[in-house]
């Protein structure tokens, strides 16, 4: 048996060490080690992707002790896509940060890299692993290294955003590790598969019973779900925009991950929709954070800041798909994960070419940019339409099964929000179009005159080629979504 | 039904979406741009014309792309009615681009190859609605199209564009994302199948009160028919170039509303589902409210465009109205009324457009006497509006013929009654443009009597299409046949 599946997560931790240490010769070397560490980590990722899907599940002991003592990561089909999925999208944001870190950060590059591999490590080794505890440790890392990239953004306003990022996130944390707490005194395991065997014989036990909630509680504490989603906005857009670009997309994504694998492999369906009887009201509660999100969005000035705000109202997609109780649901959460990371990394991405140009992306500030970034706006424009659910790009798809699901459910009132939230996004989206489109000074004008020619400014042609891939890969991949659906996602749930 | 698996449904979609990047590429040098354009267009048509034969045989041209769900695949299917509808939009642009040459450059409009490049997008996802196999493909590319367009409706950049397309998105969007996606979802969650059937979809999951209120959803989701009360979008759009009012506000755009309206109708509810509950009367209503009050309307306007605009609200509500009949002539009537309407009211769009290029003149009240400086353009005025109308010898007599027999066949002396009151309409806000435009006394005349038409480029579009509208009425075969093919294929050959 070869260590694909450890490769993924130990290459770039030996890559973050490398390039602290390199930083202390010659300040230039972290980059090539950090690109070189996490190429490796993305090819692992595709390999052992396609083993999963060609021949099942793998399990690797590390360091060869049997589980319930030993670390064991399981992976099957669901977290494979997730590794995949982190992995390609650290890589790609690597290449088109080496612009704008030099310009945003210039003076601690070489910390910014180290710092980001381990932030890419933990989010690697929270998707891999198989043990509860070995994941809180793993989310602790992950978080600390946001709470430093945060702090490392806007000198005037990201410390004090890191600061309540710090307080809120260690509060979850510290829920989930109460309720893990919880579970290995009912069951006396840490490990998931372990867990779940010993818990089927206490299903009315109040102790896992708290175990669960509390597990929950802080994680939609770490997932941002609304009402627990004040930190996020300040913290995503005042960190630098390199951070941005793949915190955005990854990590309340990977936490609602971590959500479904608790709720699927460790507590199981049985017990959360037939023991309890909590999914409508949570379904409920996902409903209330579409809508409050997207309405929040709408209030706001700044392109980030709008857009953290439209993270919110998509966790409330996810939350409410995989709380539905359906197999529908479930689907739509799961490619949802997916769709909403690389729409979200495409956003994040034009946004990035945007500030390298003009840096303070107010609103206001952004008229004429179709003339001046064509490119960028291309970009934009379909990232935009996937979140607003336009066909054939990703994001319609996923809307496809998570109202379905809400139809078979009866849940209509999630079904409404979802189509509401699609229709807020399209305002929110064309008011910023028209800023970028239409003439400032608006006064009608004879035909042919009045259109002052304007110079094309682009970012960097590095920026520029990942951020029109990462669009491009939203038509693609919406258009073999019935392909993902039928080869990962319908044999995971089976 | 025969059918035939082959590529041409994709490749007449794709040749437009891969002429763009060439557009682009040629953008410093307008007449290689415009040549490309020609090319990209005529082979389009070629492609269409070549399955045409086939069609006409009865047979069925399909193609699967992507597996999406059980039921709701991407897919095309050429079927008698796709064929006509993507006839009349391919050759149609083929004239159109001719006609933008002579429109763009005589006004030295800015943008022309952005303009060039949405409209051959605009194009292709015409021709995918066209084929669509089932609703989900057919919503994708309404989709694709609705965003494809507000760019040319706000091809100006100014206050003016800029709120026609802010009616535009709220209008289009609004309905197609609020009305038509969660009925199409819902529709897939009952039957668990999209795909266009010819005795519908349903068998019997809905009770009439749902039905009625899926039908509702439908049609009024899809707005870009302009069946009142969405119809407010259409005049609105009007400040867009006049080829793109030509082409897709007479011809693309809102066709391809009627065309989902009628997909809904005869493919997903079904003929006789809707016989049953006798729903086909409450669209025939809402059509014929909408008949009348937009011709009203249409007499007050005095700005040419805007009535031509509200004059194609009425005229699209006729083919509404006419499938809305369920009955064999009625819906051939109505599906032949896309070809005759389109080469008619495009002819209209095009006299508006030179005589905006030649004069500047956008209101008819300042048209006086206009048909002694430029008669060829008033005469082929005057074809276009005699199709509109529906007099003999033109193309629209066909149609209306069919529908006026449709209405006795399903004896419905009301409707009949509105068709023939807004024929009259038709004529009360048509002729006398082409009235005063050439009998006036010298007084009157707010021309001097001296022939300047407009660009060649601009006139010869409008000669062929009217010349095409009169051809119809003696040889309306191809378009007569398939409407009469695809009314056999749905009440079941």
């Amino acid at each position: 048996m070869d260590n694909y599946p450890v490769l993924i997560v130990v290459t770039p931790l030996l890559a973050a060490l490398f390039a602290g240490l390199a930083a202390w010769i010659e300040e230039r070397l972290s980059y090539p080690i950090a690109l070189i560490g996490l190429a490796i980590s993305t090819f692992s990722a595709f390999k052992v992707l396609m083993r999963v899907i060609a021949s099942g599940t793998i399990q690797y002991r590390m360091a060869g002790w049997a589980p319930p003592i030993g670390i064991e990561y399981r992976i099957d089909l669901l977290n494979a896509m997730v590794l995949m999925l982190v992995s390609s999208v650290a890589f790609l944001n690597l290449i088109a940060s080496y612009k704008s870190v030099e310009q945003e950060t210039n003076d601690r590059a070489a910390s910014f890299y180290t710092v980001y591999l381990l932030f890419v490590v933990g989010l690697l080794g929270v998707t891999a692993t198989g043990d509860l505890f070995n994941l809180y440790v793993l989310i602790e890392i992950t978080s600390l290294t946001s709470y430093a990239m945060v702090a490392l953004g806007d000198r005037d306003r990201a410390p004090l955003a890191s600061l309540n990022y710090i307080f809120i996130g260690v509060i979850g944390a510290s829920f989930y590790l109460l309720g893990v707490g919880y579970l290995y005194m009912q069951t006396g395991s840490l490990n998931m598969a372990d867990v779940s065997r010993i818990l089927q014989s206490h299903q009315g036990s109040s102790i896992v019973l708290t175990a669960f909630i509390l597990c929950m509680i802080g994680l939609w504490i770490k997932m941002a779900f609304f009402p627990l989603h004040v930190w996020l906005p300040n913290a995503y857009s005042y960190s630098p925009v390199a951070f941005s670009r793949v915190v955005a997309p990854l990590m309340t994504k990977v936490m609602i991950y971590i959500m479904i694998r608790l709720m699927i492999t460790v507590f199981g369906y049985d017990y959360i929709f037939k023991t309890l009887h909590l999914s409508s009201a949570v379904v409920w509660l996902a409903t209330i954070a579409i809508l409050a999100g997207a309405i929040m969005a709408l209030a706001q000035k700044n392109l980030k800041k709008m857009l953290t705000y439209i993270i919110i109202c998509e966790i409330g997609y996810m939350v409410g798909g995989a709380w539905m109780g359906n197999q529908l649901g479930m689907t739509g959460a799961i490619l949802h994960i997916l769709n909403d990371a690389l729409m979200t990394f495409a956003m994040f991405l034009a946004v990035g070419n945007i500030v390298y140009k003009i840096k303070d992306v107010d609103l206001s500030n952004l008229t004429g940019l179709f003339g001046k970034m064509p490119w960028t706006m291309a970009g934009l424009v379909l990232a935009a339409f996937s979140i607003i659910g336009v066909p054939p790009t990703c994001g319609f798809f996923s809307k496809w099964y998570l109202i379905l699901a809400a139809f078979e459910k009866g849940a209509y009132q999630f079904a409404a929000a979802l189509i509401i939230s699609s229709l807020i996004c399209a305002v929110l989206f064309f008011r910023v179009f028209e800023i970028c489109f239409f003439n400032t000074d608006s006064k009608d004008h004879e035909h042919g005159n009045g259109h002052p020619q304007i110079k094309i400014e682009e970012a960097p042609v590095s920026m520029l080629i990942i951020s029109g891939l990462v669009s491009l890969s939203l038509i693609v991949v919406g258009l073999f979504s019935g392909t993902i659906v039928n080869t990962i996602i319908l044999p995971f749930l089976k | 039904m025969e059918t035939i698996i082959s590529i041409k449904p994709l490749l007449a979609v794709l040749v437009s979406l891969l002429v763009i990047p060439v557009l682009v590429s040629s953008s410093d040098k307008p007449n290689v741009r415009e040549s490309w354009t020609f090319i990209a267009g005529i082979i389009k048509f070629l492609i269409v014309l070549s399955m045409l034969p086939a069609v006409l045989q009865g047979k069925q041209i399909v193609l699967t792309l992507f597996k999406i769900a059980p039921g709701a695949d991407i897919a095309f299917r050429v079927d008698a009615l796709g064929m006509l509808f993507a006839l009349v939009a391919s050759s149609l642009y083929i004239i159109t681009s001719m006609y933008s040459i002579g429109y763009m450059r005589g006004l030295k409009e800015h943008g022309q190859t952005r303009f060039a490049c949405f409209f051959a997008l605009a194009i292709s996802a015409t021709i995918g609605a066209a084929f669509s196999a089932n609703l989900l493909t057919l919503y994708l590319f309404y989709e694709v199209l609705s965003l494809a367009t507000y760019p040319l409706v706000a091809h100006h950049q100014d206050a003016k564009s800029k709120r026609a397309g802010r009616r535009y998105l709220i209008f289009i969007l609004g309905t197609s994302i609020g009305l038509v996606l969660p009925a199409m979802l819902y529709c897939y969650h009952a039957t668990g199948t999209l795909e266009f059937a010819s005795g519908g979809i349903f068998t019997g999951q809905l009770s009439k009160p749902a039905a009625t209120v899926l039908l509702l959803m439908f049609v009024f989701g899809f707005a870009k028919s302009g069946l009142m009360p969405f119809h407010s979008w259409l005049p609105a759009a009007m400040v867009a170039p006049t080829p793109v009012s030509a082409l897709l506000h007479a011809v693309a755009v809102v066709k391809v509303g009627v065309f989902s309206i009628i997909r809904v109708i005869t493919g997903i509810f079904g003929v006789h589902f809707l016989l049953s509950f006798n729903l086909g009367a409450l669209v025939a209503g809402i059509a014929s409210v909408t008949i009348i009050i937009s011709s009203c309307i249409a007499l007050t306007q005095d700005e040419f465009k805007r009535r031509l605009a509200y004059s194609t609200i009425g005229q699209l509500s006729y083919i509404v109205l006419g499938v809305a009949l369920l009955t064999p002539k009625g819906m051939t009537g109505g599906m032949l009324h896309i070809a005759m309407h389109a080469f008619g009211k495009i002819t209209l769009f095009f006299c508006a457009g030179a005589i905006f290029v030649a004069t500047g003149k956008k209101y008819i009240s300042q048209m006086v006497g206009i048909g002694k400086r430029m008669p060829v353009t008033m005469m082929a005025f005057l074809i276009g509006s005699m199709s509109i109308i529906g007099l003999p010898p033109t193309g629209g007599f066909i149609s209306k013929w069919y529908l006026v027999l449709g209405t006795l066949e399903g004896d419905q002396m009301i409707l009949l009654f509105v068709l023939l009151s807004s024929s009259l309409l038709n004529a009360a806000y048509f002729m006398p443009v082409f009235y005063k435009a050439f009998f006036c006394t010298e007084e009157e005349s707010m021309f001097e009597d001296k022939i300047e038409e407009a660009p060649m480029m601009c006139v010869i579009p409008l000669v062929i299409t009217a010349l095409i509208s009169f051809a119809l009425f003696f040889v309306p075969q191809p378009f007569l046949n398939l409407a009469q093919l695809a009314v056999k294929g749905i009440l079941g050959g």
